[in-house]
């Protein structure tokens, strides 16, 4: 009996030996199947597209060529977008910072209860159809709007103003777009900031003002280069809003790819606006992502 | 503690600024003249009638969640397993492969449409459904990826190790021991997804086809050419909805997980 069961002991010994080698052996390619289907996809997809949409702009008959993308920056027309789309970019970032801190600030430090209620009022605009929050400001600029109503009824002006199709309506929606994204991408960093370090600021005859100044702005550097890089970008390549409230009277590099495809069929330079947002894109990104590294080690040499 | 007077102001503000806009909409949609107006003249709810009759949105509305739910499921199939084999195992070129997982956020919207449309819809010429769904399966997948990867990264396999001693086959661990255990992760992901594709417009814009359209573009042709009360009638039901998933996911997992 005794026998017996030591046999079946070495028997279920090797067996599961056995099965471990080879786990071990299939643990080298099992992730790679796993992984290939989603990777197979992407490349039909994604990539394959992409390629073949930009690649005619750069490959002609002649060989390597780059003259599609110079003639597009010869262009005053083009060149007007461009820097419309970086300077509209530029300014919400900036604005999104300027409000973004402060807001994010005093969310991180009310109760438990309020900041629960203020950061799903945060997240609920960006649960919010993009269509629906720049119709809300159609509503606000346009001629028949809330504000040229206001200052037509108690006579500040008489003619209504041209808000809507400007870049200022451009901005103050993408600002409406973009904030939420900075807020709550900040309050996450503010909370790591430890009350203490204010106290001691303040305990040692810091002014409020000079504690948020001197311990929180440092400290929350790198949140606001990781929300700068989603509201640059954002901003950047957003299509709804440039479109319902720019129009075609002041047109963003989105809104002239999609015009040039659809409306003119001019696939050439679509696929040069592709390339031109994408490359970008990749360098905002990767240039905000030096100098965070850079803040971060001098952080850590302060430390 | 913390607390400034100047720094409340602007947080007062800021989210007066987030919210007028939105209550305007809401105010507006119950007006009764032809044209959006504030403020508004007597109180009607013909708006929201003639919005749930319009055969346009209603089409648009089931086609963005049929879309959005089929097109975020085709991500979890592939992206769950996926984000188990990049954090269980130590895959060669694993930072690569989750970057190439996530591409299609770096990627512009309207990009990732334009050459869509060009290489499915023109080349391939595939139909306009297929075509929306694998556009939004595009942009769901780095939300998998990036969530339920993060649930699986904190999970501790030590269980899973245990259950395959025991003699659990693989698949099976995987399916009663990991699933269970980043669940909240998925439904997190879902949610997140989801959302993005129902609001997704520029590859919806792209994919769209004549008389099958997403409930954004269906909304933004329409607004083309009218301003009437019945786009605010949509926008409130929409942002109901959108409450309504709000309630959903604080009940269930708390809105910390999707923040």
């Amino acid at each position: 009996m005794k026998k017996h069961i030591e046999f079946d002991l070495e028997n279920e010994y090797t067996e599961s030996v056995e099965r471990r080698t080879r786990s071990v052996y299939m643990n080298k390619n099992v992730p790679y199947f796993i992984v290939a289907p989603g990777m197979i996809l992407l490349l039909f997809f994604l990539m394959i597209p992409l390629i073949t949409s930009i690649m005619p702009t750069i490959f002609s008959d002649q060989g390597v060529t780059f003259s599609n993308y110079l003639e597009f920056f010869k262009d005053e027309y083009n060149l007007s977008i461009f820097w419309r789309t970086i300077r509209v970019s530029l300014i919400v970032t900036f604005i999104s910072i300027v409000l973004g801190i402060p807001t994010a600030y005093y969310i991180a430090g009310v109760g438990k209860k309020w900041r629960g209620i203020l950061m799903a009022m945060t997240l609920f605009p960006l649960l919010t159809n993009s269509v629906i929050r720049s119709f809300a400001w159609i509503n606000i600029l346009g001629k028949t709007g809330v504000i040229n109503t206001l200052l037509l009824n108690i006579g500040v002006i008489d003619q209504p103003m041209n808000l809507l199709y400007t870049e200022f309506a451009i901005i103050i929606g993408s600002v409406y777009l973009f904030l939420p994204t900075m807020i709550m991408t900040l309050v996450g960093v503010m909370e790591n900031i430890e009350g203490e370090m204010l106290e001691a600021a303040e305990t040692l005859g810091a002014s409020p003002f000079t504690a948020f100044r001197k311990v929180v702005l440092p400290l929350s550097i790198p949140g606001t280069i990781v929300g700068s890089v989603l509201v640059f970008t954002g901003t950047l390549t957003a299509y709804t809003t440039p479109q319902l409230l720019g129009g075609n009277q002041k047109m963003m590099m989105s809104t002239f790819l999609y015009q040039k495809a659809n409306t003119l069929g001019d696939w050439q330079a679509a696929s040069v606006l592709a390339l031109i947002m994408i490359v970008v894109t990749l360098i905002v990104m990767k240039g905000l992502d030096v100098v965070a590294k850079k803040v971060d080690r001098r952080e850590a040499n302060n430390a | 503690m913390r607390k400034q007077k100047g720094m409340t102001l602007i947080a007062i503000l800021v989210f007066l600024f987030l919210f007028l806009p939105l209550c305007l909409i809401v105010v507006t949609s119950f007006g009764t003249a032809a044209a959006i107006q504030f403020p508004i003249k007597g109180f009607t709810l013909d708006w929201y009638a003639k919005a749930l009759q319009s055969d346009t949105f209603m089409s648009s509305f089931k086609l963005s969640l049929g879309i959005g739910v089929l097109a975020t499921a085709l991500a979890l199939v592939v992206g769950i397993p996926a984000s188990y084999a990049l954090a269980r195992y130590s895959v060669k070129g694993r930072n690569f492969i989750k970057s190439f997982f996530l591409s299609p956020t770096v990627i512009p919207g309207i990009v990732v449409g334009y050459t869509l449309f060009q290489y499915i819809v023109i080349k391939l010429g595939l139909p306009i459904f297929q075509g929306l769904l694998i556009g939004h399966f595009l942009i769901s997948l780095p939300y998998i990826i990036r969530v339920v990867g993060s649930s699986m990264e904190q999970l501790d396999y030590s269980m899973e190790e245990v259950a395959w001693t025991l003699g659990c086959t693989k698949i099976r661990a995987f399916i009663r021991i990991v699933l269970p255990n980043v669940s909240s992760g998925i439904f997190a992901a879902f949610m997140l997804a989801f959302v993005n594709s129902f609001n997704n417009v520029p590859v919806s814009m792209f994919l769209s086809g004549p008389g099958v359209t997403m409930l954004p573009t269906s909304l933004l042709s329409y607004m083309e050419y009218n301003y009437d009360p019945t786009v605010s009638a949509i926008s409130v039901m929409l942002m109901l909805l959108t409450m309504g998933l709000m309630f959903l996911i604080e009940k269930t997992l708390g809105l910390a997980s999707i923040a």
